[in-house]
């Protein structure tokens, strides 16, 4: 099992989320040039947190042209594993391989805090490692992570249980004074309907040993590693 | 062959209503406190100004329409609107 992590000019967490998976999991990883058209046999393309190309227009939608885009999306499309993480999840939502777009926070601020999730599926291969409903402590970084879409879009989303993570309380409950940037529904993740593509705002890859704060986010790398056959 | 004409395209795109905008509430926070207390609803969106070539004013209209579709405004959260096309 092989996991890729993409970098893109102005990723800044590819060097984490390498470390998580080659590092703290001693999982065979390799870095992807966004220049490059070869995915070098990954098993699990890892779209990193950042400011790819410094944001403009909006989160994500230039880094959809990135030359390795066209093999993610392809890889994607075969129902290989993509993990979109923060300016990952809002590429994977500019590239078409998720509903719905991020939009800058409710309160404007950008937010950097470890937030309380409650996982909704652990039936994913993102998720197989948690428990049901399990309140996990995963830290956030993001200036646009409020998940917007259309309301036809959310119930879709509810029916087929795309939604992964959401924002909650440490009662487990998604009141509005847990969501920390005014997503719809306190949504923090969603999954693809194939369930194959997984996106989220929050950072498991700074949630992977105690010294960090919390060893929540291994459980997702964890879940990857032991679900996904090379 | 087609003759060419240099156009300038002026594209207006903004949130779509009933989006949350919260940068349209902070500026309307910001003018009551200045004393402009009859201002409501503030929105902010963004404009875009780009040349091209094109055989025609209806053919650089169609293809800026494609480039709103495409790239330039997200639609699950955007309307463009093309302020204007002008010769050069």
């Amino acid at each position: 099992m092989k996991f890729g992590i993409v970098t893109f000019p102005g990723s800044n967490c590819d060097d984490d989320a390498y470390r998580a998976v080659a590092t703290v999991l001693g999982a065979e990883a390799v870095r992807l040039w966004h220049k490059s058209h070869d995915l070098e046999d990954v098993d699990v393309v890892i779209l990193p947190g950042g400011f790819s190309y410094g944001d403009y227009l909006r989160a994500g939608a230039i880094a959809r042209f990135s030359p390795i885009m066209q093999e993610v999306v392809a890889h994607a499309n075969r129902g290989g594993p993509v993990l979109g993480i923060c300016n990952g999840f809002q590429i994977a939502c500019e590239a078409g391989l998720l509903p719905g777009a991020l939009l800058r926070n409710a309160d404007l601020q950008f937010i950097s805090q470890p937030v309380l999730l409650r996982v909704e599926r652990t039936d994913t291969l993102f998720t197989s490692s948690f428990q049901h409903q399990q309140v996990v402590r995963i830290p956030v970084a993001h200036g646009e992570g409020r998940y917007v879409a259309a309301e036809s879009t959310l119930e879709h989303l509810e029916d087929a249980g795309q939604v992964v993570f959401r924002y909650v309380d440490a009662a487990g409950e998604p009141v509005a004074s847990a969501n920390c940037n005014g997503s719809m529904r306190n949504i923090a993740g969603i999954i693809n309907e194939a369930g194959n593509v997984l996106g989220m705002m929050p950072h498991p890859e700074r949630a992977v040993e105690s010294a960090l704060g919390s060893a929540d986010g291994a459980l997702l790398f964890s879940s990857m590693l032991s679900e996904v056959s090379a | 062959m087609t003759q060419l004409t240099r156009f300038r395209a002026s594209v207006r795109i903004m949130p779509r209503r009933g989006i949350l905008d919260p940068q349209g509430t902070a500026v309307a926070h910001a003018l009551h406190a200045l004393g402009f207390t009859d201002v409501g609803d503030v929105r902010i969106g963004k404009n875009i100004v780009l040349d091209l070539s094109a055989p025609s004013a209806s053919g650089a209209d169609d293809a800026v329409r494609n480039m709103c579709e495409q790239l330039l405004a997200n639609p699950v959260t955007e309307e463009f609107e093309i302020a204007g096309i002008e010769p050069l």
